[in-house]
């Protein structure tokens, strides 16, 4: 019997790396900003969407790509603020892949601005998946607890920034602003950190102004 | 539990690298796997026995390397394992760090039977 030991070396994730790395470099080229949502399900990932469409669509074009395990429910009341949204139903897999936005690439429009990517809820997979995004923007809502930055180390430390949601709610919780804060920022220290009401409309100028001013840094 | 899918991958990497060097079958597979892989060593060890059923990896065995995250201070240069995967610099409190390991999930190496 002849054997033989082979040093392969190869990323397990490397087919996903490619497709997304390919992603990312034709919405570049095109000057489009992809922005990628990730939080746990509930924290207000489609609420913030609503509003971030109503500060944006008198002036940019912005498109959403949503996933979901089951329904077409947040791509509907994205199309309900006018604007183009395609769901992806992954059908029980717990997380967006690459080839799965790649499958709808043909259909963007070459003249957006920014193109929303809406995963699934869930602060453990998607973080794990590049979708070629420009931006990666992880999302905390209060009655999560302030400890998550912690147990989710990959989501918080592979995002460019943090939106702490649902703030209004914050008399009614235990839970320390800045203690949450300080968890991720210790893990990440590069992270934007943003306070947001979605339900309030509260603190959306600033993240909005936040991936404005990243489109500019895009198109330079 | 996106185990079963990293799995998928493996065995497209292993089949066409049995098919290229002709193999029998695949005795051994090593990965290395980072403390910031997000993924759970035990889960892909499950999925990768569920998978291998009826593949050229029927009788392999899986073996799993640990990787802690590392990282190296780019003021003071000290090198030091974070388990709790804060960015600071545990000799002189920098946050100007480089990460050195943790993060991969690798195919390292197959282990296989030939045809001849």
């Amino acid at each position: 019997m002849k054997k033989k030991e082979i040093l392969v070396l190869e990323e397990l994730l490397g087919s996903n790396k490619k497709i997304a790395a390919d992603i990312r470099e034709k919405l570049e080229e095109k000057g489009i900003l992809a922005i990628n949502f990730l939080s746990s399900p509930g924290a207000g990932k489609t609420s913030l969407l609503e509003r971030i469409a109503e500060r944006l669509k008198p002036h940019y074009k912005m498109a959403v790509i949503e996933g979901d395990i089951e329904t077409e429910r947040d791509a509907e009341r994205i199309r309900a603020k006018g604007i183009p949204a395609w769901q992806i139903i992954t059908g029980g897999a717990c997380h967006l892949e690459a080839k799965m936005v790649g499958k709808i690439f043909s259909e963007i429009p070459a003249d957006l601005d920014l193109l929303f990517i809406e995963n699934v809820g869930n602060l453990v997979c998607p973080a794990s998946y590049d979708l070629g995004e420009s931006i990666r923007c992880v999302i905390l809502s209060t009655p999560e607890g302030d400890d998550k930055p912690k147990k989710y180390p990959k989501a918080f430390t592979t995002s460019d920034c943090l939106v702490i949601n649902k703030i209004d709610l914050i008399p009614f919780l235990p839970f320390d602003l800045e203690y949450a804060r300080k968890e991720a920022l210790e893990m990440n220290p590069k992270l934007k950190v943003f306070i947001t009401s979605a339900l309030k409309d509260s603190g959306i100028d600033e993240l909005v102004e936040y991936f404005l001013s990243s489109l500019r840094n895009l198109r330079q | 539990m996106h185990e079963l899918s990293i799995v998928a991958n493996l065995f497209e990497i292993l089949e066409e690298k049995a098919k290229e060097q002709k193999a029998k079958k695949i005795i051994s597979v090593k990965l290395k796997v980072g403390a910031l892989s997000g993924v759970v060593p035990e889960f892909l060890e499950t999925a990768f026995d569920i998978y291998k059923k009826g593949t050229i990896a029927d009788k392999a065995k899986l073996k799993i390397e640990d990787v802690p995250f590392k990282i190296q201070c780019q003021k003071c240069q000290a090198e030091m394992v974070k388990d709790d995967f804060v960015f600071i610099c545990d000799t002189c409190g920098s946050t100007d760090l480089k990460t050195l390991s943790g993060t991969e999930l690798l195919l390292e190496k197959i282990e296989m039977e030939l045809t001849s």
